[in-house]
């Protein structure tokens, strides 16, 4: 069985007025166990309004969110315990940081599950470590802390309640690359030491291909792509025309293939990349 | 979040969204004024017409115009029934030691009428009138006050500014509600201290972010070498146009139609036997 799954989703703000917009209209996908996916999509093509439908803060106008077969919405379902199991990480999550420390803030997902305090304790420390937050920080304000560090303790906070699916919504806006890096490492243990899914919303076509499984692609509000990284990055074309691109190196690739270099056209990261053409370099003699 | 009429503005094409914000403006205090005039149960009937005249040709719903009414019921409840019980005069029944009378009956339906009234016609106003067109209408109207040192356009713009900020702290505030939602926060269930404490999660980065608004914002503002004095022109400049000239003149007629119209005719609830 999938873990997750969506079935004609379809949600419309403002009904009725003469706001009325169609925000997300009849997408169906699974998730299955461990499984990590990318979702793209051009700004506003309705990627965050979907994944607030996952963790039930967004109720569908029509079609179901199941997780584990279990309709989110059926009656008797609690939803807030749903939220301890669909863990959600908003876009800019620093925003939310309030808690006079870092070890209050991180801990207040894991109060508000009515764990035991020992609990608490080693499920704080267990995600700050994670998260690359430092022993000393988590008795500090956390605004003292940089952009980076507020960034990481708010993932913390969520990583805390340690949910079976973790979506983030771009957890890497407007960090640099390092901090980028550092993040993106974090989620990919997570998802290694917990098993857990993981859906990772961003606009950087790099950290998709290099992190994700299989990659769902958004455009308008509805589901225009869905497979693995391999097949929906060979896919240049469409993807240009909803206003996205390929990872840089890809593209590169395939100009170099064009140019009549024996290169594959299917290299997503700048590793595989690297180690094609030292494979080319090898064949040709120039490298020993 | 969602529920904050009062400001909301609800687009559209019809003769009052048109109408010159100024114009609507005056027309809205003349309006308010006659209200006051309004002695007879007549005139309010012939008021309360005039509005739904209104209503009906800006086509907002008539839901949207009551649920503008909706949070002042309470009150508009309770004062018609002090006045029900506390004017004296004829009896209409007992209750306990208070005596309801004829008189207290209808000065309590003038009270519910006249608040209705009220608040309706100024929710049609900024229904059919954006804020920001609004604090422009009111900075005009004001303007002659600057030759009395009154701070009129700084006025105007905090005002501006004030509107300006409100759906996008209404958004924020549903975006760290939902993203402490998403941390198991419930705002819901509890008695009214528990639900006070629940609201901190939601407060703390709200003003933190307001002030980090209001910040940068001023340095926006400084970057573009705003300052308060000198002659600023406008995006949109306002007209007068014929209908603009006839709803104030029909709003002037009214105040003598009231005085020596409706004031006159003799309509009213108290039975003349008595």
């Amino acid at each position: 069985m999938s873990r997750l799954e969506v079935s004609s989703l379809t949600h419309v703000y403002s009904v009725g007025t003469p706001f009325e917009r169609m925000a997300i209209e009849d997408v169906t996908f699974t998730v299955e166990p461990g499984e990590y996916v990318g979702i793209i999509g051009h700004t506003g093509s309705g990627k965050s309004t979907l994944v607030q439908h996952l963790n039930g803060l967004m109720k569908p106008t029509s079609g179901a969110v199941l997780l584990d077969g279990k309709n989110i919405w059926e009656r008797g379902t609690d939803i807030r315990a749903l939220r301890f199991r669909v863990g959600l990480v908003f876009q800019y999550p620093e925003y939310q940081l309030f808690e006079d420390t870092v070890y209050r803030d991180i801990s207040f997902g894991p109060r508000n599950m009515g764990l035991e305090e020992s609990e608490i304790d080693s499920r704080v420390r267990w995600a700050a470590e994670l998260c690359g937050v430092d022993e000393s920080l988590l008795s500090r304000s956390p605004f003292e802390l940089s952009g980076g560090q507020k960034r990481r303790v708010a993932i913390a906070g969520v990583l805390a309640m340690q949910p079976e699916i973790l979506i983030m919504d771009e957890p890497t806006a407007g960090l640099d690359p390092r901090g980028r890096d550092e993040i993106l490492s974090h989620v990919q243990r997570y998802h290694k030491e917990r098993g857990a899914s993981v859906l990772l919303v961003s606009h950087s076509m790099e950290d998709v291909a290099r992190q994700v499984d299989s990659v769902l692609v958004m455009q308008r509000g509805r589901l225009a792509l869905r497979g693995s990284v391999r097949e929906v990055f060979s896919k240049t074309e469409e993807l240009k025309e909803m206003g996205l691109s390929v990872p840089q190196v890809t593209a590169v690739f395939a100009r170099l293939c064009a140019a009549g270099l024996d290169l594959p056209r299917e290299v997503f990261t700048v590793e595989q990349g690297v180690e094609a053409i030292r494979k080319l370099m090898i064949e040709r003699g120039i490298l020993a | 979040m969602k529920d904050i009429t009062l400001g909301q503005f609800f687009p559209g094409d019809s003769l009052i969204h048109r109408f010159d914000p100024r114009v609507k403006l005056i027309a809205l205090l003349l309006y308010m004024v006659e209200l006051f005039l309004v002695k007879t149960l007549f005139g309010f009937v012939f008021m309360a017409a005039l509005l739904a005249l209104a209503v009906l040709i800006s086509r907002i719903p008539m839901k949207l115009m009551f649920r503008a009414v909706r949070p002042l019921l309470l009150l508009i409840l309770f004062t018609s029934l002090l006045n029900l019980f506390y004017t004296k005069g004829d009896t209409l029944f007992r209750v306990w030691k208070l005596t309801a009378t004829w008189q207290g009956l209808e000065l309590g339906l003038f009270m519910v009428l006249r608040i209705s009234l009220l608040v309706l016609s100024s929710s049609l106003l900024t229904y059919t009138t954006s804020p920001i067109m609004l604090t422009d209408a009111m900075e005009r109207l004001l303007s002659p006050l600057k030759a009395l040192h009154v701070p009129v356009g700084e006025l105007a713009m905090m005002m501006t500014i004030a509107l300006r900020f409100i759906p996008v702290l209404v958004e924020e505030t549903d975006k760290i509600m939902s993203a402490q939602k998403a941390r198991g926060a419930d705002f819901e269930s509890g008695g009214i201290l528990k639900r006070a404490k629940a609201m901190v999660p939601i407060l703390v980065p709200l003003f933190i972010s307001a002030f980090r608004r209001a910040d940068e914002l001023a340095v926006a503002m400084e970057c573009r070498c705003y300052h308060t004095d000198g002659e600023r022109t406008r995006l949109k400049s306002m007209a007068m146009a014929r209908r603009d000239h006839v709803l104030i003149a029909v709003m002037l007629l009214l105040i003598p139609a009231i005085l020596f119209g409706t004031n006159r005719v003799a309509f009213s609830i108290i039975p003349k036997t008595l």
